[in-house]
């Protein structure tokens, strides 16, 4: 064999690979695989989507638009731009237990967070504490990067500019008294934001890091006084600001505010009557936006949401019927043959 | 160029200073004999003392040294000069202008660095490739340069070993046998006592017979022991430019002799010495007189070759790719142009919009720069990087087809190459193939079959008798001869180190590589070379022939027998020239392992000269006797040894019965020797002829410059002064020799060519009438033989002499060394006077050659019919030995019509063209009614009458010139055609009337020098490493060695070549679209503001490296027929593609196939996500991950095959993303500013909702191709493919 080998030194390797005869699964899709495929695959779709349904049919979903443009909103007052610190109030009632845990939901619609020229508008570098980015923000935070007296606007650009400061309480209406219903703002925003992609400066008192920049422009208050309620969650890890830093993907979008797990509220907002207080602040009607609030609890596939559930089913419904079909043509068409 | 440009400079400097001091030598006018050289540019070398020889040694050192550099690069430019080069394609310009704009802070899309990466990737990979290759040729040069060569070295007296690279001009080299030459060198002296030297040009030109050099000529130094020291020339020549055919200068020596300096004098760089002990030399050009050629020998051989240049062969499926290209592009700006109208109209509706950025930019404005971020953000719309996978995939394709074992000839050891890189595809494509018959259909192994001479036919019954059974002796043996075995033996060394592609090959390592086989070719070149099978080529005797050939030996005690008288002293007299003729009149080499001396002691004339008078006495012709008398030279020592023919005398006295056995006997104790030579001929007809010749004791012994020596029988070996050779012209047909005739003394052309050329120039017969009937007699039947042997398929070359007299061979030879020492145009006037000559000629016969088929000739040929492709033939044979050819090799069925269209004039030919269009006509409506006839009846139709369409050169050129039209309508309608007579040229304008004017893809495959220019034009040229030298084999795209391999070329690698590609083309636009789809609809939800959802670097990366390698992958393995399906239904070539639907509607089918995916691709998640907390880059993780899902099972659909390979590729794609994309949720801090992926992919896929969103939207958007798939397999299996698969079961 070697010897033969040395005879012929331009011989080509017979090997399966070389000559191109390596075993083959030869996908010819005939209707014997893919006729039990498509039943498999319908029938494990229409499970799936049951389940889903079911599911989302559990989720309680509470919706309340608060814009104020018709005249019977009772922020009504509140929609006019020129006013100021506005308070309006929204009363609800719940039929039944409104199970727990209760995520409590800001929305806004027609908002475009996605716009690209406002999605660029912000500076990692500041809102990872990096002191140099403080001085020299970045340059696509214009106009959001200096304000009038040259002075670095930290956090720049336009995302932290335009963040959404709202003030909602919840009552509970129990015999005629306001209960108050104790919100959780602890852990609203992504593990990963708030542990590693934002940080403070490592400067105490952390004011002192923020000397000699201005506050956004739209801010009333300058990023290290976010929450004087908790000196902790100020700076660049505020919940709020870290929830409002994710930009959402759709112009429709709700962002979580707050959970419901504390105290009697634990296992979700019982049956009553509810009020909601809210320091109206935001202005959308020159986008012809909505605000609204949403109270809803989740299930493991996340909010409620119905077409998950009916796709599923009407695709494997669709996968039976096409495999019906397919055994149909098949045995028309291969049948006939072999008589 | 620079380098010559250089060089003139030099040589202007030099004779400015000369003429300066008015030293310029001057000459005496009695050289008149060397005409003034008319070189525009010219260099001078000195040795010795030459007034000024200071200044001459600093110019001779100025010149170019003998170090190569074939690299292109050097460590310090490489980067420069690589990225210079890189920017001349279009697509990296492209990536280029994406990257600008990208720099262009209002549009700027991505950051800066990631829309480089794509460049950067392609930049690389190229740069590799290029740095490797660069290497590999400087590895080469540095073993080339530090060769060792014997160099004279002044201050010892002595040759010194010397490193190639320190070889100057002006040098002395002493080369032995097998040496390689390392610079260009004028031959000054060689060991052979005349003057010649032998070189074997395999490593220039790739032809292994060996060529004379011979050593300049008119210098007092002829054979005196050769010594540098007391060497004193001047040597003038032309400057170094790239015509390997000539050279020009003379040489002057100190004494004041002067010589003319040609091509015969030159040995080439890197050419072998063979069979001559020494040589020395002078270098003239150092480096090379060819270093332009040298450094384009590496990539483009072609163009050493042939100088016409020839044509860029672009794949036509290239062709269709950049119209779908153009749709992409156009696709592109629409998307482009929606966004940007839509961003325009999306500001506008915004007063005071909390989150517009700057509102105060008009609308229009934005919508125009965003139109230039959607350019950047869809880039991959435009699939640039198929350009450089379709190189990838070709290389790929090339690789198995090389590797075929199929195509792999295992006598010659010998697989395709694949020379041309990129047209691949084309070969699954053809419409019409254009055969050579020569060395194509045939083996071009000539072998003597018949002859005919003075009018009388010997038919070598036995002879016939033995190549027949030899036939099928090697049929038995496994379809293979042993002679090409043999033959291709030798040559295989230079085939193999031809082999590498274009691109990668340099002249140094081909010198390198032969002188690593050169130990190997050297042991067995005296033992196996061209065309010297001995079973082949040995050739029975007619025994009448043997018969008349004895009366001429026989003594006169047998003049009584009654064939004696019937033979005549003038056909004797013809009989013997005729042999004459033979054996000298060609350019066959003789060696034997008595080499190098090979040319008979003197001794042997004296010998023979007792036969002589013998022959004298007997032919007893008065012209004879009287010449006889002009010399006496000749006549006068008549005492030599009688025991030759005393010898003869018994070995005849037996009688014809028995002589065919005696001759053996005879052959054997008479000449040990004779088994020993070695012919070497440059075309095989002439080997067969010198075969043949011996077969009848005229043996070729050995030749030199001016001499053959030979034995004749019954005379024995002697010296035949050769006065002259014309050699061998394509124009002419046919060559001559000018010999002193050895028994006669005359002086006696003796011509042999091609009958068409021959019969013409024949003399007008004269002389008495009796003389006059017999030479018309003679004409005509040999005429008729020649017809009969073309009818058989024989080879036919008609031999004739011309006996010259003295005067007038005075007057032409004047002309001829006119010619001959005129150094302009020379060729030109050699070629005058040659025809001047070759006129008056007397026919003395002819030869019948026989050319076997190669095996498997009629089943290749039918098969490729089968599969839809018109064979035409084109061969420059007879009429008649191509139709018989065509016969014997299936492509003419008996019941098959041939028309025939040997025309006279323009006229005639025109007129009968449009008859046979006609008849054709009639008879297919005739056969088309009959059909519809036939079918109302019910009967089944018989076999189809085809047409063959049979022309001559002739016509063929008026056809070319007229009636093209009509000879291609008459030809459509023709099973085949057989063009015959034809010349190259004609044949290269057939194939570009058809390739034009049918628009369809053509194949040439050819095997000689007149088949280069049509395979040079056809789509596919492919090369048959013939008998003929690489010519052929150079100027292809595919080299093969048999002919039967084109069917698995076409039918089989074709196809999937095809296949292949054209599936991964539309696979790879299909995988654009559907990605860029995916960000166009997203802008519909961004304000068109050009937003993406998904992290920009798995954005650039997605197309570059996630999902590039399944397509290439598919490319290169998929199957879509199994080989031996398409072998044996060998109509699936064209019924593939015919049944496929068009290309455009298919390009669209997947453009809107890819539209659909993409939109459920994008949508499902949509309405799964809208109206929740989702963010923009966790909204884009799940369409991104369906996304690569659904290409890569898509692919999964569309492969025909599943290897290994194949899964594991698929696997480690999608592997690669999710681990990419992981990995970069963790590691990414501020990689990536504007859309920070931390967290991202990590958090997405822990939910379950992900797993339900990408199976929702995977299954949706693959199910209708699946179904679509299933059904067309079920359903719309053509017809071809039902058979095929019933037959598999």
């Amino acid at each position: 064999m070697v010897k033969e080998e040395n005879e012929s030194p331009n011989r080509p390797d017979n090997t399966a690979f070389t000559q191109q005869r390596l075993p083959a699964w030869q996908p010819m899709l005939s209707a014997g695989i893919v006729i039990p495929g498509f039943v498999l695959i319908g029938l494990a779709f229409i499970g799936i989507g049951v389940a889903l349904l079911i599911t989302s049919r559990n989720i309680q979903v509470l919706e309340l638009d608060y814009t104020g443009t018709e005249q019977n909103s009772p922020c009504f007052q509140c929609s006019d731009p020129d006013q100021q610190d506005c308070v309006c109030t929204l009363q609800f009632s719940i039929n039944s237990l409104f199970e727990g845990p209760v995520f409590f939901y800001y929305g806004l619609s027609n908002y475009f967070q996605n716009y690209r020229r406002y999605g660029v508008s912000r500076d990692d570098g500041q809102l990872y504490g990096d002191l140099s980015y403080f001085k020299e923000p970045y340059d696509q935070c214009e106009p959001y990067r200096f304000d009038r007296n040259k002075r670095p606007i930290v956090p720049c650009g336009s995302v932290a500019n335009c963040i959404a400061v709202y003030t909602f309480r919840l009552f509970q209406i129990v015999n005629g008294q306001q209960k108050e219903v104790p919100l959780d703002g602890k852990g609203i925003a992504w593990w990963t934001d708030y542990n590693i992609k934002f940080r403070n400066p490592t400067v105490t008192p952390l004011r002192n890091a923020f000397n000699s920049t201005a506050k956004p422009l739209f801010w009333p208050r300058p990023a290290y006084e976010l929450d004087p309620s908790d000196p902790a969650n100020n700076g660049f890890i505020n919940q709020d600001f870290l929830v409002w830093m994710r930009r959402a993907a759709l112009p429709d979008f709700r962002k979580l505010y707050r959970r419901i797990t504390e105290g009697d509220y634990a296992n979700g907002l019982p049956a009553g009557n509810y009020s909601l207080e809210i320091a109206y602040n935001y202005p959308v009607l020159s986008f012809s936006g909505r605000k609204m609030v949403v109270f809803s609890n989740v299930s493991w596939m996340g909010g409620k949401n119905e077409f998950l559930g009916i796709a599923y089913l009407v695709i494997g419904t669709l996968c039976v019927v096409m495999s019906v079909v397919m055994l149909i043509v098949y045995a028309k068409f291969k049948f006939p043959e072999e008589d | 160029m620079e380098r010559h440009e250089w060089m003139r400079r030099q040589c202007r400097k030099l004779f400015a200073r000369e003429r300066d001091r008015g030293a310029v030598p001057t000459q005496s006018s009695e050289d008149s004999h060397i005409p003034p050289l008319k070189l525009k540019a010219k260099r001078t070398i000195s040795v010795g003392h030459w007034p000024h020889q200071e200044e001459y040694r600093d110019v001779a050192q100025s010149y170019k040294g003998n170090i190569i550099h074939t690299t292109k690069y050097s460590l310090l430019t490489f980067i420069p000069m690589n990225l210079f080069q890189q920017f001349h394609r279009a697509a990296n310009l492209y990536f280029l202008f994406l990257i600008l704009l990208n720099w262009v802070p209002v549009v700027e899309a991505f950051q800066k660095e990631i829309t480089m990466i794509p460049l950067l990737v392609v930049l690389t990979v190229i740069a590799v490739k290029d740095a490797l290759e660069d290497y590999r040729r400087y590895l080469s040069d540095k073993k080339i340069n530090n060769r060792i060569v014997q160099v004279y070295c002044g201050k010892q007296n002595a040759y010194i070993g010397k490193r190639w690279k320190d070889v100057q001009v002006g040098d002395f080299i002493r080369l032995s046998c097998n040496d390689v030459i390392p610079a260009d060198i004028l031959l000054l002296y060689s060991s052979d006592p005349h003057g010649i030297c032998y070189i074997e040009t395999a490593n220039l030109d790739g032809e292994t017979n060996l060529k004379q050099r011979q050593m300049v000529s008119g210098l007092p130094l002829q054979g005196v022991e050769f010594n540098p020291a007391s060497f004193y020339i001047r040597i003038e020549c032309e400057n170094p430019n790239n015509d390997l055919g000539t050279f020009r200068g003379f040489i002057e020596h100190y004494s004041g002799a002067r010589a003319g300096l040609d091509n015969k004098n030159l040995l080439l760089r890197s050419c072998t010495i063979r069979k001559t002990e020494t040589v020395v030399g002078i270098v003239v050009y150092a480096g090379t007189k060819y270093a332009l050629l040298l450094c384009d020998l590496g990539h483009e051989t072609k163009a050493m070759m042939n100088n016409s240049g020839p044509r860029y062969k672009c794949s036509h499926l290239e062709k269709d790719l950049n119209n779908e290209i153009l749709w992409c592009v156009l696709l592109l700006v629409m998307m482009c142009l929606i966004t940007a109208i839509g961003h325009g109209f999306w500001l506008k509706q915004f007063k005071h919009a909390v989150f517009l950025v700057d509102e105060d930019m008009p609308p229009a404005l934005a919508g125009f720069y965003v139109f230039w971020t959607m350019i950047i953000v869809l880039q991959v719309m435009i699939p640039i990087s198929l350009y450089v996978s379709i190189e990838i995939v070709k290389l790929g394709q090339i690789y198995f087809i090389q590797n075929d074992l199929d195509l792999y000839n295992e006598h010659a050891d010998c697989r395709i190459q694949c020379r041309a890189l990129n047209i691949t595809e084309n070969l699954g494509q053809i419409r019409y193939l254009f055969s050579d018959k020569t060395g194509t259909l045939t083996e071009n192994n000539m072998v003597f079959r018949r002859c005919s001479i003075y009018g009388i036919e010997y038919p070598h019954v036995e002879n016939g008798c033995r190549l027949e059974m030899y036939e099928a002796k090697e049929n038995e043996a496994a379809g293979c001869s042993v002679t090409v075995k043999s033959a291709c033996r030798d040559k295989s060394l230079s085939c193999r180190s031809l082999s590498c592609n274009r691109s990668s090959l340099s002249l140094h390592t081909l010198a390198a590589e032969s002188e690593e086989d050169g130990q190997l070719s050297n042991d067995f070149l005296p033992l196996t070379s061209a065309f010297c099978s001995r079973m082949a080529k040995e050739v029975i005797p007619d025994p009448d022939l043997v018969n008349k050939l004895s009366r001429l030996c026989a003594p006169m005690l047998l003049s009584g027998d009654v064939t004696f008288e019937t033979t005549s002293s003038l056909e004797l007299n013809y009989i013997t020239d005729f042999f004459l003729a033979l054996a000298i009149c060609n350019t066959v080499m003789v060696s034997s392992p008595m080499q190098p001396q090979h040319l008979a002691q003197p001794q042997t004339l004296s010998k023979s000269l007792d036969g002589i008078k013998l022959i004298f006495q007997r032919f007893s012709l008065p012209l004879f006797s009287a010449l006889s008398a002009h010399s006496p030279t000749r006549s006068r020592g008549s005492h030599g040894k009688t025991d030759d023919i005393f010898h003869s005398r018994n070995s005849y006295s037996n009688g014809p019965s028995d002589n065919e056995e005696d001759m053996r006997i005879e052959g054997g104790a008479e000449n040990d020797t004779d088994n020993e030579l070695m012919y070497e001929a440059v075309s095989p007809d002439e080997a067969a002829l010198v075969h043949a010749a011996k077969a009848y004791r005229c043996t070729l012994r050995g030749r030199s410059a001016d001499s053959v020596l030979v034995d004749l029988p019954g005379i024995g070996a002697m010296i035949v002064r050769l006065l002259h050779i014309l050699p061998f012209d394509s124009n002419r047909k046919r060559m001559s020799v000018v010999v002193r005739h050895p028994l006669t003394g005359q002086v006696v052309v003796l011509t042999k060519g091609a009958d068409s050329a021959i019969m013409n120039l024949l003399e007008t017969p004269k002389g008495g009438e009796q003389a006059q009937e017999t030479d018309s007699h003679i004409r005509e039947q040999t005429q008729k033989h020649v017809d009969n042997y073309a009818r058989e398929g024989l080879r036919t070359l008609c031999i004739a002499r011309k006996v010259l007299e003295q005067e007038e061979y005075e007057v032409w030879l004047k002309g001829q060394l006119l010619a001959e020492s005129n150094i302009d145009n020379r060729e030109e006037l050699l070629n005058v006077s040659a025809e001047k000559l070759e006129t008056n000629l007397t026919l003395l016969g002819t030869t019948g050659i026989l050319d076997r088929l190669q095996e498997d000739v009629p089943e290749t040929i039918e098969s490729l019919q089968r599969a839809g492709i018109k064979v035409w033939v084109l061969t420059g044979d007879k009429q008649e030995t191509a139709v018989n050819i065509a016969y014997a090799c299936k492509l003419i069925h008996p019941s098959d019509q041939i028309l025939t269209v040997n025309c006279q004039s323009k006229d005639d030919c025109a007129a009968l063209l449009e008859d046979l269009k006609l008849e054709v006509q009639c008879s297919e409506e005739r056969i088309s009614q009959k059909k519809t006839a036939e079918d109302h009846g019910g009967l089944s139709s018989g076999r189809k009458v085809s047409f063959i369409l049979v022309i001559d050169g002739r016509t063929l050129n008026w056809t070319l010139e007229d009636a093209s039209n009509c000879f291609l309508e008459l030809s459509h309608s023709c099973k085949a055609v057989i063009c015959c007579r034809s010349t190259p040229l004609q044949k290269s304008q057939v194939v570009r009337l058809i390739r034009d004017q049918l628009k369809v893809m053509t194949l040439a495959v050819g095997d000689g020098a007149n088949d280069v220019s049509m395979i040079q034009v056809a789509d596919v040229g492919i090369g048959i490493y013939g008998q003929e030298g690489m010519q052929a084999v150079m100027s292809s795209d595919f080299a093969i060695s048999r002919f039967k391999h084109l069917c698995r070329l076409l039918l089989v690698h074709g196809h999937w070549c095809f296949s292949r590609l054209a599936n991964m083309m539309l696979y790879f636009i299909y995988k654009n679209v559907m990605y860029v789809n995916l960000l166009f609809w997203y802008q519909f939800f961004c304000g068109f503001s050009g937003s993406v959802m998904t992290n920009s670097w798995v954005l650039i990366l997605f197309n570059l490296f996630f999902t590039s390698v399944p397509p290439l992958i598919y490319g290169i393995l998929d199957k879509d027929i199994p080989a031996e399906q398409l072998m044996r239904v060998s109509e699936l070539y064209q019924a593939v593609h015919a049944s496929e639907a068009p290309p455009p509607f298919v390009f669209w089918f997947t453009v809107l196939d890819a539209f659909y995916q993409s939109l459920v691709c994008f949508f499902v998640p949509y309405f799964a996500y809208v109206g929740s907390d989702i963010g923009e880059l966790a909204f884009g993780s799940p369409i991104n991950a369906s996304a690569l899902l659904i290409i890569l099972l898509h692919q999964v659909i569309e492969s025909h095959t599943l290897t290994w390979i194949h899964v594991f590729v698929l696997v480690v794609s999608a592997g690669s993303y999710f681990v990419f994309v992981l990995l970069f949720s963790v590691c990414c801090l501020t990689c990536s500013p504007h859309s920070n992926p931390v967290g991202v992919e990590m958090l997405q896929m822990s939910q379950p909702l992900f797993y339900i969103v990408c199976a929702l939207t995977t299954v949706t958007a693959v199910m209708p191709r699946l179904l679509f798939r299933a059904l067309h397999n079920t359903m719309h299996l053509s017809a071809l493919m039902q058979t095929a698969l019933r037959e598999v079961e």
